[in-house]
């Protein structure tokens, strides 16, 4: 937090204060966010402010002796600050956003419900502005809804899962059983992230590639020390061992910088674009350069630009073929 | 800001919270410390920045002007200022704090976190997120440069302008548009919203939004038309098209994504044969294309020429020491 939003902070911290008597400097500290030192300087801060008059009885009375924040005398801000319509909006399109995922029926009847009454309860304290913004933002998510309901089952109560999953990299379909960790709803896709027991390994799998699942009557036991897949970054983390390629665009075949990560993007002039990017594996990026067509061509590899055009040419017998017979 | 600075709008705060009585500006000087005693002007500026600021972080300031006074008064109503009483029970505290988490970046995340902060200040509790044990994140990112900007010009209902980038080029447009809404479709953003220029309807995609968004005008006065839904404006026209169907010979065990969204697969020897649904011929000779010589259009022949222009391009394109200008012409 930068000093500017010191004082926001301080309309915060008081009420805290207020409705935590005795609260640990570590625990306050960590949830503003501050390291003890900052906080004690806010602290002292604080102590040296109050009503007008500023006579001992009009200052707030703050003391964390012990470790132990106890506070008195700041009953005209012990209250917080409304929310703002960017803070209620920010939390309100957020939870319309989780009461849109359909996660099934659970057996408490709870998070639903708890979502349909909490949003009731925001948009009541934040009043009608922060609603209205917040209708004008909508996020939607392409999610498999029956995938999505019994991997959220087995979650919940803790199944393994046997998946019939598309892998795209290797065009097959593989089964496996899963072990599952966590869903994760990223850049509006949503995820599985699982003990693979065929990979052994964390692997991320996309709920609308999952061709069949179900939860098996085995209790999941993914090894120690499993941990579901770092989201915070995206899904889409090129490894720096994966192939460099570098392909050249026409203005049609823009849309590969918009659409994938690129490490480098070079304007050429009338349109024209040169792109560098991690391949995942060489078959994908002959399918880019295939479909490309005319619009974009691989530069370097030159070895991947010739097998482009030999597969583009086998293709192309086919119809020949086709079309003499 | 200094700590004198954050001393002295603290007591501002609490002087203005705690009369009843409107002040006018000359006692706020008397009663809050750090301010200009000597000259009038200097606390002039001070209490006009001062007032600025706290407005700025959402202090509803109230300016009194009685008919028999010279002078304004001010105060801050306690019942405008504090937050409402809420009380959530511990389920909808742990959905709360999910929620809080969604923003990926700065403007929204901070308000986000912000109003988490307020609240559990007014006595909620919420702590960690306990929706099915933590075991589900959802994260919504907001990289376009131009994010910030659009959101706050759809909160205060201002028209905007910037530079905008057409599909297939590099060159930009200037576009002034009203601003309805903004909408993340398959994780990219879009603004809905009044084009003034074209005097219509349009979607803008942020990634090709380019330069800095400039606000037109004053806030509050673009009109989001009634029942307006900004999710069904942003769908893509193919979803709204007529749908025509492509037959496909397929090569045995190859194209499990293809098989997957066939209409039927009718098995064969060494080929089989796919039915396909599809909108826009160019889409589908690409994604055929793609596949080289696992598949072959066989219906409708538009479709198949299609796919035959598409990898002569390719094939083009792609030749070693070839003098074929690159992407200069249709390939007809």
């Amino acid at each position: 937090m930068s000093t500017a939003d010191r004082l926001p902070r301080l309309l915060a911290l008081v009420p805290y204060l207020m409705s935590h008597q005795g609260a640990r400097v570590d625990e306050v500290a960590e949830v503003f966010g501050l390291s003890e030192k900052q906080l004690i300087d806010d602290l002292q801060l604080v102590w040296m402010c109050g009503l007008p008059g500023h006579t001992p009885g009009d200052l707030i009375d703050v003391s964390w002796d012990g470790g132990e924040i106890l506070i008195d005398n700041a009953e005209t801000i012990a209250r917080p600050l409304r929310l703002g319509i960017d803070e209620a909006s920010a939390l309100l399109v957020a939870l319309r956003l989780l009461n849109e995922l359909p996660l099934g029926e659970s057996p408490e009847g709870g998070q639903r419900d708890a979502l349909t009454r909490v949003i009731a309860k925001l948009e009541r304290a934040a009043g009608e502005g922060a609603a209205a913004v917040s209708s004008q933002v909508a996020v939607e998510m392409d999610v498999a809804p029956d995938a999505l309901a019994t991997v959220n089952d087995a979650l919940r109560r803790g199944r393994r899962l046997s998946l019939r999953y598309y892998a795209p990299g290797r065009d097959e379909v593989t089964s496996r059983e899963v072990d599952p960790l966590r869903i994760a709803v990223v850049d509006g896709r949503s995820y599985l992230s699982g003990w693979c027991y065929r990979a052994e390994a964390v692997r991320l799998f996309r709920l609308d590639r999952i061709q069949h699942v179900e939860a098996l009557d085995v209790a999941a036991a993914p090894p120690e020390g499993a941990e579901p897949t770092d989201v915070t970054d995206g899904v889409f983390k090129p490894s720096p061992t994966d192939e460099l390629a570098e392909l050249e665009l026409a203005p049609a075949g823009r849309w590969v910088a918009e659409y994938y990560p690129c490490e480098s993007v070079e304007e050429l002039g009338e349109g024209r674009l040169r792109v560098a990017l991690r391949a995942r594996d060489t078959d994908w990026l002959l399918r880019l350069a295939l479909r490309l067509g005319e619009t974009g061509r691989i530069i370097a590899p030159a070895r991947l630009a010739a097998m482009a055009r030999d597969r583009a040419a086998l293709a192309l017998a086919h119809y020949e073929e086709a079309g003499q017979r | 800001m200094s700590r004198r600075k954050t001393e002295r709008l603290l007591n501002l705060v609490i002087c203005l919270l705690a009369t009843r009585r409107p002040l006018p500006a000359e006692q706020i000087r008397q009663a809050v410390p750090g301010y200009d005693r000597d000259s009038d002007e200097a606390f002039q500026r001070m209490f006009e920045r001062d007032k600025n600021e706290l407005r700025e972080i959402g202090i509803p300031i109230e300016v009194h002007r009685d008919a028999w006074e010279d002078e304004p008064g001010y105060r801050i109503a306690p019942e405008a200022y504090e937050l409402p009483e809420i009380t959530l029970e511990p389920d909808e505290a742990a959905v709360l704090g999910l929620a809080a988490r969604v923003w990926q970046r700065a403007s929204l995340a901070e308000a986000a976190s912000g109003a988490l902060l307020k609240l559990r200040a007014g006595g909620v509790a919420a702590d960690e997120p306990a929706l099915g044990g933590g075991a589900l994140e959802l994260r919504v990112d907001t990289r376009d440069p131009s994010f910030p900007a659009l959101w706050e010009a759809v909160r205060d209902r201002r028209a905007v302008r910037f530079g905008y980038r057409v599909a297939a080029g590099p060159s930009a447009a200037t576009r002034t548009v009203e601003p309805w809404g903004v909408v993340s479709r398959r994780g990219k953003w879009y603004l809905v919203g009044h084009d003034r220029d074209r005097a219509a309807q349009r979607v803008f995609r942020l990634s090709r939004i380019i330069g800095e968004v400039a606000t037109v005008g004053r806030p509050g006065v673009v009109r989001v038309p009634e029942g307006v839904d900004l999710r069904a404006l942003v769908s893509p026209w193919e979803e709204r098209q007529a749908e025509r169907l492509a037959t496909v010979a397929v090569r045995r065990g190859a194209c499990q994504g293809l098989r997957q969204l066939a209409r039927a697969v009718r098995e064969g020897g060494d080929w089989d044969e796919a039915d396909l649904a599809f909108v826009d011929t160019g889409r589908l000779a690409a994604w055929m294309a793609s596949l080289g010589p696992d598949v072959r259009v066989l219906t409708p022949p538009d479709a198949r020429d299609a796919v035959i222009a598409v990898l002569k391009g390719a094939h083009e394109a792609n030749a070693q020491g070839s003098d074929h200008e690159f992407g200069a012409s249709p390939t007809q």
